[in-house]
C-alpha cells in the first residue's frame, strides 16, 4: 500500500465549524478562515475545482452518521469471528459493510471488564469520520483535548461515566495516521437481541469512549 | 513487503526530549517520557517533511503505551491508567536488543 499520498485527514484545524468555544483564539481563527476562503476562491477561479464539487463533497460528508459505527459494533457483539476480524484488520472488516476508507487506517479498540478506552486528538481533531460522521464541537474543543489526557477520570465523570479504580482507563491520542473506534461493552439485558435492535443503543459517545452503553433493562 | 521493524511489542523506549521547530506530530507532553511499544503500525510518510511538500522517506510508526503516573507528576486516577500515542521511529530511543 502506498502511504506516501498524504491525504488522510489530519485536520490541522482547517475545518472549524464555528460551533466550539474559542477561548481567546478568535483572531487566529478569523485569520485561517479568511485564508481558507481565499484559497477556495483561487482554486475555483483557476478551474482546479468547481464550487459545485466542493458543495457536493461537503454534502456527502454530512450524510455520514454514527449509524455506520453502530452497524459495525452491533455485528462485533453478535459475531465473534467478525469481532476478531475487526480487531485484527479494521479497514477490511468495515469494508464488509461497504465502508471504504482508502486513505485512513482504522484501529478498533475493545472495551473489556478490565480496560476502558477513550479517544482524543490532542494536536488537532482526528476522528473516524467514515464511521461516526463529523466530530462534535466538544471533541474539537481545547478543553477536551487537553484535559482528557491529563485528567481522564474527571472528564469521564463530567460525561456521567464513573469507573472503579480497578478498571484501567486507557487514553488513545490520535497523533498520526491511525483513526480509532471504541467497541463498547454490550450491556446486560440484551440477550437474544438482533443486530437491528442492538444498533439502537449504540451511540456516538460510546464509540468515542466517553460513555458506556446504557443497560437496556 | 519488508516488515522488519526496529522495535517489537514489549520494548522499552524513551521519547526524544527535543524541541525542533516545524510540523511535529509528537506532542510536547510526551517528550522525554518512557514507555513500552504495544504495536507496530507500519510505514508512513514523515509529516515533518510532508507538511512542507518536501520529498519524504517512509518512517516506522509505533503505538506506544505510557503509564499516566510516569507522564503527569500529580496524576489523579488509578496507578493502572495509561495513555497511548502513535509515534514515528525517529522520535524513539531505546535499547532494542531486548
Amino acid at each position: 500500500m502506498n502511504h506516501n499520498d498524504h491525504d488522510h485527514d489530519h485536520d490541522h484545524d482547517h475545518d472549524h465549524d464555528h460551533d466550539h468555544d474559542h477561548q481567546g483564539d478568535d483572531k487566529v481563527h478569523a485569520y485561517y478562515q479568511i485564508l481558507g476562503q481565499a484559497l477556495k476562491e483561487l482554486l475555483i477561479e483557476k478551474g482546479v475545482v468547481s464550487a459545485s464539487e466542493i458543495r457536493t463533497a461537503m454534502e456527502r460528508r454530512d450524510t455520514i452518521t454514527p449509524a455506520n459505527g453502530a452497524k459495525v459494533v452491533a455485528r462485533a457483539w453478535v459475531d465473534g469471528d467478525y469481532r476478531a476480524r475487526l480487531l485484527h484488520d479494521a479497514n477490511s472488516a468495515v469494508a464488509e459493510f461497504g465502508i471504504e476508507m482508502p486513505t485512513t487506517h482504522l484501529v478498533a479498540l475493545e472495551n473489556t471488564p478490565a480496560v476502558h478506552n477513550v479517544v482524543v486528538c490532542t494536536l488537532c481533531s482526528c476522528y473516524p469520520r467514515d464511521l461516526l460522521g463529523l466530530p462534535p464541537a466538544w471533541y474539537k474543543s481545547k478543553a477536551y483535548r487537553s484535559r482528557v489526557v491529563h485528567s481522564p477520570r474527571a472528564v469521564l465523570h463530567e460525561f456521567g461515566t464513573d469507573l472503579p479504580e480497578t478498571i484501567e482507563v486507557r487514553v488513545h491520542d490520535s497523533t498520526a495516521d491511525m483513526r480509532y473506534l471504541v467497541i463498547p461493552m454490550r450491556p446486560e439485558g440484551t440477550d437474544g437481541w438482533d443486530e437491528d435492535a442492538l444498533r439502537t443503543v449504540i451511540t456516538r459517545d460510546t464509540m468515542i469512549g466517553v460513555s458506556l452503553v446504557e443497560s437496556a433493562v | 513487503m519488508m516488515t522488519c521493524s526496529r522495535y517489537r511489542s514489549g520494548d522499552r523506549v524513551r521519547v526524544r526530549d527535543d524541541y525542533p521547530i516545524g510540523h511535529i506530530r509528537t506532542p510536547v507532553y510526551i517528550r522525554g517520557c518512557e514507555g513500552q511499544v504495544v504495536r507496530y503500525l507500519g510505514h508512513f510518510g514523515n509529516p515533518e517533511t510532508l507538511a512542507f511538500c518536501l520529498p519524504t522517506e517512509p518512517r516506522e510508526l509505533y503505538k506506544v503505551q505510557f503509564r499516566q503516573v510516569d507522564v503527569w507528576p500529580n496524576y489523579e486516577g488509578s496507578l493502572m491508567d495509561t495513555v497511548e500515542l502513535d509515534l514515528y521511529d525517529h522520535w524513539l530511543e531505546g535499547d532494542h536488543s531486548q
